[in-house]
């Protein structure tokens, strides 16, 4: 089975075109911006990261930041710095070289300010935009794919209508060959078992509770019930009462096909098929660390309902249940509840997501890339000076 | 159909709402049909399918969920108040 994507010369694949402009730090940011809002088909992001982080985490933003530029989804980035940064352009230029993605530099302290920088920054991403527009859709094999797969404001039903519908389309996808990504660590708190089952060999069993015991040490070392927290306020509401009973619902969307590779946040992987990111559960830093790994479309399941977006991926949105749909219908593609309501079944609504990865990724806008939803943030191990 | 309630595998001790159930109601669902509601269950929570003893596990697809701190009756509403998660406890070390 084939969808209609955007061949690159590194040999990836991406399901959009993007121009990106990239501040490596957050004193760039502002500038970075008005580049972007000077040539209005760019996209741009901001955080608050690029100075200060300490050895490894050091090391996880530039792979996070790197990973993401590098995504197939871009066309081209510009990288913006300040130049006395600890994450400078160059440092992530040097990744782009073996990731073999198209980039500009540019420097606050050497252009000569903010009014230079976004003049000259002005002339690179027209310039960046101009080779975009010279890429064309091929059909590709949908082997290619990676999903990301994520769940956000969930409730009871998140376990039983959409999660394990996204499943059925991952187990779909998997078959043909492609890759799918489950993350959110502290979701698989008490559905370690369920997983570890199908790990494809001991050192993937064992990782998968490295990383749950790892994340559960946290709320050991704060002294803390981590119900509050997971599930959160607005999950009780719904009718989650444990951390177990949620992460039982969220590992569904995965799929039930054999787990192959544990990975980093925002490491890509090397196996397809099903594969673990270890990451925590913030939506927007989870579409990050995904795209990082080479997601190029990623599927979202929301109870409580949620407008997230992602810069340089389209994320499709699937409601658990019907009230939700109706109410918050410009945020959402997908109507999972329909097999709460008897006129569809999880295997059926599976299909429908399956066929919506298809379309979205040959071309066809999700809601939140139509409303413009771009939101971004990147995990931080709270390892900065 | 639209159904009322949802069991997801036989060894489960938990169903879940799926409309507003009132008190008093009757579940039709075969191997469960006329367990009577005790509360109101709000939709998306959960009731008993059968008496449960304190300190007696909850079942929910098929796997632990967390563990009961009262007894809980038969068709009364199963959730924080009468039920504790045994991971994340940083408060119970």
């Amino acid at each position: 089975m084939k969808f209609m994507g955007f061949r690159r010369a590194n040999g990836t694949v991406g399901t959009r075109n993007h121009v990106l402009v990239f501040p490596t730090v957050i004193c760039a940011s502002a500038v970075a911006e008005m580049i972007s809002r000077a040539v209005p088909d760019s996209v741009v992001v901001s955080h608050p990261h690029g100075c200060g982080h300490m050895g490894v985490e050091k090391e996880h933003i530039v792979r996070s930041i790197s990973g993401f530029c590098a995504s197939p989804n871009i066309a081209g980035v510009l990288l913006v710095g300040l130049g006395c940064e600890l994450i400078t352009p160059k440092m992530i230029a040097e990744k782009l070289d073996v990731s073999g993605q198209r980039y500009e530099i540019i420097s606050i302290q050497e252009e000569g300010g903010t009014n230079k920088t976004i003049a000259k920054g002005k002339i690179l991403v027209k310039k960046l935009l101009k080779e975009a527009a010279t890429a064309v859709r091929e059909p590709v094999d949908i082997s290619e794919l990676i999903i990301g797969t994520n769940c956000g404001g969930s409730d009871t039903f998140s376990g039983l209508t959409a999660n394990p519908a996204l499943g059925h389309a991952c187990d779909r996808l998997v078959e043909a060959g492609g890759t799918v990504l489950l993350t959110e660590t502290p979701e698989m708190i008490g559905a370690e078992q369920v997983l570890a089952r199908r790990a494809a060999n001991d050192t993937v069993k064992k990782r998968i509770y490295e990383i749950t015991a790892e994340m559960e040490s946290l709320a050991f070392k704060a002294g803390v019930d981590i119900r509050g927290s997971e599930p959160s306020p607005g999950n009780i509401e719904g009718g989650l009462t444990t951390l177990e009973e949620k992460s039982l619902g969220a590992v569904l969307k995965g799929g039930t096909t054999m787990i192959k590779q544990v990975v980093e946040y925002a490491e890509k992987p090397t196996e397809k098929g099903l594969i673990i990111m270890d990451g925590p559960a913030h939506d927007a830093v989870c579409n990050t660390g995904m795209i990082a790994g080479g997601a190029q479309v990623i599927v979202f399941t929301t109870g409580r309902g949620t407008p997230l977006g992602a810069p340089v991926a389209p994320v499709i949105k699937v409601a658990t249940n019907s009230r939700i749909y109706r109410h918050m219908q410009d945020n959402i593609d997908i109507n999972a509840g329909e097999i709460l309501d008897g006129n569809a079944t999880i295997q059926s609504i599976g299909d429908k997501i399956f066929q919506e990865i298809i379309e979205v990724a040959s071309g066809k806008v999700t809601k939140a890339e139509i409303l413009g939803h771009h939101e971004f943030a990147i995990h931080s191990m709270g390892l900065s000076a | 159909m639209a159904l009322e309630a949802l069991v997801l595998t036989p060894e489960d001790n938990v169903a879940t709402a799926v409309r507003l159930l009132e008190r008093g109601e009757k579940i039709s669902i075969e191997e469960y049909a006329g367990t009577a509601l005790l509360q109101d269950i709000p939709v998306g929570h959960k009731f008993a399918l059968r008496d449960i003893e304190p300190g007696e596990n909850i079942i929910k697809y098929g796997e632990i969920v967390g563990r009961a701190t009262v007894t809980i009756k038969k068709g009364e509403h199963v959730h924080i108040h009468n039920v504790e998660g045994l991971r994340g406890r940083g408060d119970k070390l």
